[in-house]
């Protein structure tokens, strides 16, 4: 492993009843963190090859932390996001080279697919600020159902040297979906937006 | 009796590699489980609330049992405790202290009845209130290595007329301990102090 992780987190999130309704089937949604050294904290780098690389590793292992915090197999998730959060001394780039090149692909290959952009958020920030990692279906976007976001938040990270780094999955929508557009079972997944 | 309506349950696993020290060995996990409930009391007071405790006591026990099974399923391997809860605004404090007796009595229960009081902390606030929860040691609560405390909080909870219940354990020390004191190897396990 290429990055310096200190701790890895995970969150569990499970939703029976809402204003007294019952939620059935619960709604599960799961967010793992790892909170990496910054290599380049401090200084300006141009080439953040080391921190693109991180992010396919980070991919991988996030989503097999998540997978395993909700257990199911990766063909159960519904739904996923991404974002990162910088320490003081990194900049907002750095949260971009770990997000964008790299994650994705072995995160869709341990959910069994994903035409969907995963939905991602990105900051700067001090220890326990609060990250929103937004949420999207994960084979058509425009599913409105699954329009959401998951607050996490590590109170001693990130220093100022660190980066943490948060992948959200989860088995299904909002808890009582009901303001209409695109539905689950009218998605025709080719373009990952419909 | 009033039922116990639960809104949501959120589980939590910290998984620490280390502190700027040693990486550990064996990386120490801290975990949480906090249930949303609804207040039975909420917005009126009410004179005997102990009935209630009884209520609790199947959630504590699936709560105790949801963290040690998040926690990699072996009671033997959790090495500190403790509980907390926050009330909210509708109600009052001597609300949370009911969960002293259910919460306990589920973690001692599956931890093989260990011997030291389980140390808590409660308090009233909004959704999205943090709560230190206190952790010491299962079997003695003067082992130094093990004093700690976790952060917990949900972002939409208590509602005014919700309590917030949380228990939480850890498999070690903290990472880098080096302050001295009762080691955990020097327990007697008598009196549930040392």
């Amino acid at each position: 492993m290429n990055a310096q992780i200190r701790k890895i987190v995970t969150v569990v999130e499970e939703v029976v009843s809402e204003m007294g309704q019952p939620v059935s089937p619960p709604t599960r949604r799961a967010a793992a963190m790892a909170v990496i050294a910054n290599p380049f904290a401090g200084t300006y780098v141009e080439d953040l090859t080391p921190l693109i690389d991180t992010g396919a590793e980070l991919g991988a292992l996030l989503a097999a932390r998540a997978l395993a915090a909700l257990g199911v197999p990766g063909d159960a998730v519904q739904s996923y996001g991404k974002a990162a959060l910088v320490g003081e001394n990194g900049e907002l780039e750095h949260a971009a080279a770990l997000l964008h090149p790299k994650l994705g692909a072995p995160l869709r290959e341990a959910l069994g697919g994903g035409a969907a952009l995963v939905p991602s958020s990105k900051k700067r920030g001090g220890l326990g600020t609060v990250l929103d990692i937004p949420l999207g279906h994960k084979d058509a976007a425009f599913v409105r159902s699954h329009f959401d976001g998951m607050e996490v938040r590590i109170n001693d990270a990130p220093r100022r040297d660190e980066i943490v780094v948060a992948v959200a999955l989860t088995t299904g929508g909002r808890p009582l979906p009901r303001v209409g557009g695109l539905a689950v079972a009218d998605i025709k997944g080719q373009d990952g937006l419909r | 009796m009033p039922d116990v309506l639960l809104r949501k349950q959120i589980v939590s696993i910290e998984e620490i590699f280390h502190e700027g020290g040693p990486v550990a060995a064996k990386p120490p996990r801290r975990g949480t489980v906090l249930a949303v409930i609804r207040n039975p009391f909420a917005g009126r007071y009410v004179a005997d609330i102990q009935p209630f405790m009884k209520d609790l006591e199947p959630l504590g026990a699936a709560m105790a049992q949801a963290l040690v099974t998040a926690l990699g399923g072996d009671p033997a391997a959790i090495e500190g405790y403790g509980k907390g809860a926050i009330v909210g605004e509708a109600g009052e404090l001597e609300h949370g202290a009911l969960w002293h007796q259910p919460g306990g009595y589920a973690m001692r229960g599956i931890l093989n009845d260990a011997k030291a009081i389980v140390p808590s902390t409660k308090k009233v606030g909004g959704p999205g209130t943090r709560l230190d929860v206190p952790v010491t040691h299962i079997n003695a609560s003067y082992v130094r290595s093990h004093f700690d405390a976790i952060e917990v909080g949900v972002t939409d909870g208590p509602r005014a007329d919700e309590i917030v219940l949380a228990l939480v354990m850890t498999t070690g020390a903290r990472v880098h301990n080096r302050a001295g004191g009762l080691a955990a190897a020097a327990i007697k396990g008598e009196d549930g102090l040392r």
